[in-house]
């Protein structure tokens, strides 16, 4: 199939292996921000592939996995109000807040909707104009976009029952803060692919100038991931780090300015809660004022009840890169998918999710 | 034609005029044979002493109709396989029809149409069957239920549980064809792909593998979970591991892309034509080669072996020649397929 088998070649795979052990002489850690990218090297077996002295450790980059228990509660909250109807992403649907999830909520009777994407949630406010709508908005710069397409196509259309729970979130700022925190000494970061097809690689220039790490944008598939080690290990090894793009197919320098322009008309950079580092200052996105009739959190009253963790669960280390799922004493016994206990078994993305289904057992 | 024959109203599953109409009319005709039509509170019919095999499956599917088949045909092809997969001829089927008021006759036509041509396809007879028509939204159009009676000659022993070390994993063709086009169906996702429900009863190819080897230790259809949850109830029932080959399973072109795009594993994505069998290493060419010359067969390969290492779970050697763990489907990955 085109586009794909040229990056799961087994001969060039094979030709990366050999230059990354090679190239490799000394213990390096790298972080693979991306939940995707966690999925991708633990289904291709790829720490199996690398030498020793290359760790690999999970980052934050999974919207589900860090979206904090109070936003989880508040969507809730949101759906149990007379007549709106709660639009979501489906993963978010497992996942547990303090008390609940949006899944049991359904089924209390709450009007909750799973969508594929923002503008499902603003066709079903179309139909129902006697509904409130609002869609749960979670993503990275990826999904920021597409929101802002929405309510700006909502704005034109005059919708007046389409609102947003903004929790959108920007990936250098949370950089940002794993690298200030200094809990783990970082070689060399995989920089996310598709939110830098939007943001471009400049974003990322104060990482090897501030903090001397190596970032190296990578694509998902198999060799992109290869690449992207074998382009870190020589980065780390000549003492020479920079900001690099391997995913040329997706990334330019610049990114996609069409779409940082739709961000920017709708949006401001606000702080962001994150599960297990906290409040981050510019790490989110905001509504404007001029957008604040879509602001569902300015539009709509709800009290929550304290926010709780759930006992033991290891998810807020984990994102940090400072605990692997295995380390979790909930891992497989008590945090399945069927029974998660936090996020990060829940989404498709979710770095214990990705560690269940496709096993550690050989890392 | 008046009006009342054209949607199925309440009355039609009353046990009134009505009813009998539709039943003498619309169901029997198509599938008319000397038991059914004895039109007796039970089947009455002779069987060859030996022993019997019986099961039965109740079919959901949304979209009623979909690329390749239909909830007809899944209901047919279903039970025959289920039969099949332990080793026993298929004879005798029961058909029950659950319909939603308002469902068009001509719809209920074609489904019975089709469930007259995978009878006749899988040579097994309906030879009972009931209808009930239920309230708007108590069911969705129309579920079957279909029960199924076959005979398994004495020498044969199939089981999930008699995999031993070193068999070889046949597969009898690409992977998650139904599962993708009944997903390319559904509201919200619509897309076009040019892939057909797989579909299919494979009684025959399995009475062809049977009479050229006694070494077919398992033989399963790896429908809802797909063959990555069929090759783990195997390891568990059988107590040993299973390798897979990732460049041996055979996959369409378009399934794969579908999967890519929806980030769907292919090994979980759900098959209604397609069996897996565990055969003694010695008979697995031989059987191979005899389930290639059945149309539902030509692609068939060996995907793996049965091994001694990490009982109880299957892991599959990717291309780049690393291992994983495939486990069990967990939660739902597209509901109602079947």
């Amino acid at each position: 199939m085109r586009f794909i088998d040229e990056y799961r070649n087994v001969e060039l795979g094979k030709g990366l292996i050999a230059r990354i052990h090679r190239l490799s002489t000394r213990p390096v850690r790298l972080m693979e921000f991306c939940g995707g990218h966690t999925v991708a090297i633990i289904r291709n077996g790829i720490r199996q592939l690398l030498p020793p002295t290359v760790h690999l450790l999970s980052g934050p980059g999974c919207p589900v996995c860090v979206t904090a228990n109070v936003d989880i509660d508040t969507s809730i909250a949101l759906a149990s109000l007379p007549d709106v109807i709660v639009t979501t992403f489906g993963d978010m649907m497992k996942v547990p807040g303090s008390y609940s999830s949006l899944q049991k909520a359904r089924a209390e009777g709450a009007d909750i909707r799973i969508v594929y994407s923002t503008q499902d949630a603003l066709q079903i406010a179309r139909e129902n104009s006697s509904k409130k709508v609002i869609f749960i908005g979670i993503g990275f710069e990826t999904t920021a976009p597409t929101v802002a397409a929405a309510v700006l196509q909502a704005k034109a259309e005059k919708v007046r029952n389409f609102y947003v729970l903004c929790l959108l979130k920007l990936c250098p700022p949370v950089m940002k803060a794993l690298l200030d925190l200094g809990e783990i000494k970082l070689n060399g970061i995989i920089c996310p692919g598709h939110v830098s097809a939007i943001i471009g690689s400049n974003p990322y220039e104060f990482i090897p100038k501030e903090y001397g790490v190596a970032c190296v944008i990578s694509g998902f598939e198999p060799l992109d991931i290869l690449l992207s080690v074998a382009m870190l290990t020589e980065q780390i090894e000549k003492g020479e780090p920079r900001v690099e793009i391997a995913y040329r197919r997706g990334v330019k320098a610049e990114g996609n300015v069409t779409a940082l322009r739709l961000i920017e008309k709708v949006f401001e950079v606000g702080q962001a809660s994150w599960r297990g580092i906290g409040l981050i200052p510019d790490s989110g996105l905001k509504f404007r004022k001029d957008f604040a009739d879509f602001d569902a959190s300015l539009q709509f009253q709800v009290d929550i009840r304290p926010v709780r963790e759930a006992k033991g669960c290891l998810c807020g280390a984990i994102l940090r890169g400072l605990k692997t799922p295995k380390e979790c004493q909930l891992f497989r016994k008590v945090c399945t998918p069927e029974t998660p206990v936090g996020p990060c078994m829940v989404s498709s993305e979710g770095a214990c999710a990705a560690y269940y289904q496709y096993g550690a057992d050989y890392e | 034609m008046n009006d009342k024959d054209k949607i199925i109203l309440l009355a039609h599953g009353s046990g009134s005029k009505l009813s009998h109409e539709l039943i003498e009319k619309k169901l029997l005709p198509p599938l008319t044979n000397p038991i059914l039509s004895r039109l007796d509170d039970s089947a009455v019919f002779e069987l060859n002493s030996g022993r019997l095999a019986f099961t039965t499956d109740s079919y959901v599917v949304n979209p009623i109709f979909f690329p390749g088949g239909d909830i007809g045909r899944l209901a047919v092809c279903g039970t025959v396989n289920d039969l099949a997969m332990s080793g026993a001829i298929p004879l005798y089927l029961s058909l029950s029809f659950i319909i939603e008021e308002g469902l068009a006759f001509k719809e209920l036509e074609r489904v019975v149409e089709s469930v007259k041509a995978a009878a006749d396809e899988a040579a097994v007879t309906i030879v009972t069957g009931d209808t009930k028509v239920v309230n708007r939204g108590s069911a969705d159009k129309l579920f079957i239920n279909t029960a199924g009676i076959g005979v398994v000659a004495s020498e044969v022993d199939i089981s999930g549980a008699n995999a031993r070390v070193g068999d070889k994993v046949i597969l009898s063709g690409a992977i998650g064809d139904h599962g993708i086009a009944v997903m390319s169906q559904r509201e919200g996702l619509r897309f076009s792909v040019s892939i057909q429900s797989d579909c299919a009863p494979l009684n025959k190819m399995v009475a062809e593998m049977l009479s050229i080897s006694s070494k077919i230790h398992c033989l399963r259809d790896p429908t809802r979970g797909g063959v990555a949850t069929t090759l783990n109830e195997i390891a568990r029932q059988s107590g040993v591991g299973v390798r897979i080959e990732e460049d041996r399973i055979p996959i369409h072109d378009g399934v794969r892309a579908a999967c890519e795009l929806l980030g769907f594993d292919p090994l979980y994505v759900a098959n209604e034509g397609k069996l897996v069998a565990v055969v003694a290493p010695e008979d697995a060419e031989k059987v191979l080669e005899k389930m290639r010359h059945n149309r539902y067969g030509i692609e068939a390969a060996i995907i793996g072996e049965v091994t001694a290492e990490h009982k109880g779970k299957v892991v599959m050697r990717t291309r780049l020649g690393s291992l994983r763990i495939v486990d069990m489907l967990s939660g739902e990955l597209l509901p109602r397929i079947c």
